[in-house]
């Protein structure tokens, strides 16, 4: 379903080849990018987090934000999904701005992510939890709920349905009525990832997915990451310390540190690049 | 025998009250147990109900000529209801904009206010006309509420059918509620408020639905009570009377909608089974009370339980979800 | 507008006791980060043992007023220490139901002590009374009294919290309890520290609302407590000065909306009061509520 919309859009938006966003890939340019953040920045009383941030992502870009321990990644997340409200600076999600917005409008526009420690709704089963995701999917009132209208059946059932269908992306259709809590770390983040996807973003945040797995899991979730994008034609941009993660995978890469961008290139022009070895080194030295 | 009968007798008394703490327990968790805010006002929106059930049935009777009690009784229930209903979004715009102990305290003065303005409230039904009056009694026609006394000369329409029903009609709204697309949402604000706006859930929308649902049905529950006795006084809507609710849900297990049932009909029988023990009714409830709380958030227990299901993550959470608040 | 005056001087009186109750309160939610329900039962508990040493031992007000600070002293430890101490990781929700337990606890126990029956408290210092304007203006030495204690224990405790080696460790608790920690300080003796002086204080506390308001009940401590509280938040809970600024207003706003405009609705008055100093107060310090993992805890990186 996401797909053909999508397609419909790609037809529709016959532009000219955009100018060279850096690290866009070549397939997007004829699409308006997913996000387009334009000197964002916030200062917590006087102290600037975040600052200048500016970054264009394709329609189906995998993007990647790294950068050493308390360097803004994580304020970058809560900017673009307005958990925090930008003190400087402009979010496009879709070509739209999101001045003015909080976190549920933010979300219906299509933007929506994981957490760096996993807020699972943790007494709650497996399917529950992606049925919340859902919520905005499949519409119906309080008192169709309360009545048991033949609509609550109707929706009830197509809520089932999706949620078990995005379950299957993990393999994870089988574990839908243990409670969420109890499940493995790794499944606990795979089970956040589907949770997200449930809200039918553009574009999803991951914030250390691959946090807490054991390199086996990582690279299951690399190929995970992937088929995400080609099924759903969405964007993915995350934050990751796994290095051979976000080479692997990220078609773009974003470098932060001391909440700035100091570098933005492909893996290779990122590996090569002299400021972000310094960055890196340089916390070295000081662990 | 004598002693079983006498037994019967209060028993029998007893069965209406029972039916409207069962209401006030199952509505109130929903507000604790559910959407996870602590209500100390419940009492409010039971009173609210109670007397406006009350003026409204005088009124039916009086004004229209509704003769057949259980649609009278019916009809001032839905009143009660409503009008508790009303306030509810009233004040549940104000209250939940708060978290944590602010918005439990906020309820408590909710709860207070109605309980002090109740008590300067004069009515009377003069023919058709119903009038109002702030700290005055001289008002014509007949008074039905008498400022601190209350109302007297009730009508006592109520009956154990009615409160039957009501439970029944309690449980479907709130059982219904909670196994719905709402109910998960609301279920979800409380859990991790995070998390759920950013699954584009409109957390303030949410809260406010158990809070006014609530509302609602305590407010028919204080109808049935009030239209129960022939003289209803706002100060037997006192905080305490929040706190005894409060209680029930607590002993049955906060959001279990099945222990709450249990727990508000045998602690509202049991004082009367055990006369000897009456004076230390509320001592017990305060020890069980603390007891529970104690027992149900042992950190061993917890951290016991986290060891098992995650590694290492638990006192993260813990201290995040603690933040949240 | 002598009996303004009047009411102005009662309004003092009675927000002088509210506002050493609401120290007791900002203090304990300083620190412990939670809404002590029990605090107002503890000034009835002072105020039964003051009345019981008095009227039954037949001791002098001030050793009846030092026996009652020590009982509620000890009384504050234990409390703290049985039910409060092992709910410190639970939720708020665990930690006010509790608290609200412990209230009803004191209430009953009160109740099966020493009856419902109001007890009549015997006055605490009567040296006379200053008759200002022919008479028509009666100060009491019991609202002096008042007066001068709640001036009195604001200056210690400023003094206390600022000067002293334990003060210095409770400012730190209540900023950072893990910081403070880390540095030396014993978090939970402080806590019993704070439960301690904040008993204390209540007791005086009741002593002095029970010699202007002289009868004492197990339920006479409750609503003062919740008015306090109210106090508490009004000057911005946590701030000392600003616990005696809340209280001495809201007593001057009882008094005189109970003079001028409603007596039966004084009560409603201070809650109105509470609800829209909730409503329009500067959010609380949002340090802790971050949403994401708080970076700057020097645990984090070792977990996981």
């Amino acid at each position: 379903m996401t797909q053909t919309t999508h397609k419909k859009r790609m037809l529709d938006t016959k532009m000219v080849p955009a100018p060279s966003h850096g690290i866009i890939p070549e397939r997007d340019y004829y699409s308006t990018p997913v996000l387009e953040a334009r000197h964002l920045g916030i200062e917590f009383g006087g102290l600037k987090a975040v600052e200048d941030f500016n970054l264009i992502i394709g329609k189906t870009e995998i993007a990647g934000l790294i950068g050493p321990n308390g360097a803004g990644k994580t304020t970058v997340f809560n900017l673009l999904t307005k958990v925090y409200q930008p003190t400087m600076g402009t979010v496009l999600l879709n070509g739209k701005d999101t001045a003015g917005m909080n976190t549920v409008q933010a979300n219906k526009l299509g933007i929506a992510r994981t957490f760096q420690n996993i807020r699972l709704f943790g007494n709650m089963t497996v399917e529950d939890n992606v049925r919340i995701g859902l919520h905005n999917q499949v519409p119906y009132g309080m008192f169709t709920g309360i009545l048991r209208l033949p609509g609550y059946w109707k929706q009830e059932k197509k809520q089932h349905e999706q949620a078990l269908e995005l379950l299957s992306i993990f393999g994870m259709q089988d574990l839908a009525g243990a409670q969420a809590g109890s499940l493995p770390y790794g499944a606990q983040r795979r089970l956040e990832i589907v949770r997200a996807l449930a809200t039918h973003p553009s574009l999803l945040l991951l914030d250390e997915p691959a946090a807490g797995m054991n390199p086996h899991e990582t690279e299951e979730l690399m190929r995970n990451i992937i088929k995400i994008r080609d099924q759903f034609q969405i964007a993915v941009m995350l934050i990751e310390h796994d290095m051979n993660l976000v080479m692997g995978i990220c078609e773009g890469i974003c470098v932060l540190n001391y909440g700035r961008i100091i570098a933005k290139g492909t893996a290779d022009e990122i590996q090569a690049n002299p400021v972000v070895i310094e960055a890196y080194l340089g916390k070295k030295k000081e662990g | 025998m004598i002693n079983s009968g006498m037994m019967t007798r209060s028993l029998k008394g007893q069965m209406i009250p029972i039916c409207v703490y069962i209401v006030m327990a199952v509505s109130l968790n929903l507000v604790v147990g559910i959407s996870g805010e602590l209500s100390l006002g419940h009492a409010g929106f039971m009173s609210i109900g109670a007397f406006s059930g009350i003026i409204a049935s005088a009124w039916l009777h009086g004004a229209l000529n509704v003769e057949n009690e259980t649609l009278r009784l019916v009809l001032s229930m839905i009143v009660g209801g409503v009008f508790a209903g009303v306030f509810g979004v009233l004040i549940g715009i104000p209250v939940l904009r708060l978290r944590g102990d602010y918005l439990a305290i906020v309820t408590l003065a909710f709860g207070e206010i109605i309980r002090n303005v109740m008590n300067c409230l004069y009515f009377s039904l003069e023919g058709s006309r119903l009038h109002v009056s702030f700290n005055n009694p001289n008002i014509p026609g007949t008074l039905l509420v008498n400022g601190p006394a209350g109302a007297t000369g009730v009508d006592k329409i109520a009956t154990f059918t009615a409160g039957f029903v009501l439970i029944l009609f309690t449980l479907l709204v709130v059982l219904n509620l909670i196994n719905s697309r709402s109910g998960r949402a609301i279920m979800a604000t409380r859990d991790n408020r995070i998390a759920a706006e950013a699954m584009g859930i409109n957390v303030t929308k949410y809260k406010m639905m158990a809070f006014v649902t609530a509302a609602v049905l305590a407010g028919m529950a204080g109808a049935l009570y009030g239209l129960n006795f022939s003289t209803v006084a706002a100060s037997k809507f006192k905080f305490d009377t929040s706190i005894l609710v409060l209680v029930f849900v607590v002993l049955g297990g906060i959001g279990n909608i099945w222990g709450s049932i249990i727990a508000a009909a045998l602690l509202t029988v049991l004082p009367e089974l055990l006369r000897a023990f009456a004076d230390y009714r509320m001592l017990v409830y305060a020890i069980v009370l603390i007891l529970v709380m104690l027992a149900t958030n042992n950190p061993m227990i917890r951290s016991l339980a986290g060891r098992l299901f995650r590694r290492g993550g638990v006192d993260t959470t813990a201290q995040g979800g603690g933040a949240d608040q | 507008m002598v009996s303004f005056l009047r009411f102005l001087i009662n309004g003092i009186s009675l927000g002088s006791v509210y506002a050493i109750i609401a120290l007791g309160y900002t203090m304990v939610y300083g620190i412990a980060k939670m809404l002590n329900f029990a605090h107002g039962d503890i000034i009835m508990v002072g105020a039964y043992i003051a009345f019981c040493a008095m009227s039954y031992l037949g001791l002098p007000p001030l050793v009846s007023v030092l026996c009652a600070m020590a009982v509620c002293t000890a009384l504050g430890i234990v409390i703290e220490g049985l039910a409060y101490k092992p709910l410190r990781q639970a939720t708020k929700l665990a930690v006010l139901i509790t608290a609200i337990g412990v209230s009803y606890f004191l209430q009953n126990t009160a109740l099966l002590i020493w009856s419902s029956n109001p007890k009549i408290f015997p006055s605490v210092f009567s040296v006379g009374s200053l008759k200002l304007f022919d008479g028509n203006l009666v100060i009491t030495s019991e609202t002096v009294l008042t007066i001068v204690a709640n001036i009195v224990i604001m200056i210690a405790l400023t003094l206390f919290t600022g000067r002293t080696k334990m003060g210095k460790a409770m400012r730190a608790v209540s900023e950072d309890k893990g910081a403070a920690e880390l540095m030396g300080i014993n978090v939970n003796r402080t806590i019993s520290l704070t439960f301690a002086i904040g008993s204390a204080l209540a007791a005086i506390a009741g002593v002095l609302l029970c010699s202007a308001y002289p009868t004492l009940q197990p339920t006479t401590g409750s609503m003062p407590g919740i008015k306090a509280f109210t106090a508490a938040v009004f000057g911005g809970i946590g701030s000392i000065p600003g616990a005696m600024i809340g209280g001495l207003l809201l007593g001057i706003i009882e008094i005189l909306g109970k003079a001028y405009i409603s007596t039966e609705l004084g009560d409603a008055i201070v809650f109105a009061v509470l609800i829209i100093v909730l409503l329009f107060k500067p959010r609380p310090r949002s340090t802790t509520s971050s949403p994401t993992a708080s970076p700057s805890s020097p645990l984090s990186p070792a977990r996981r």
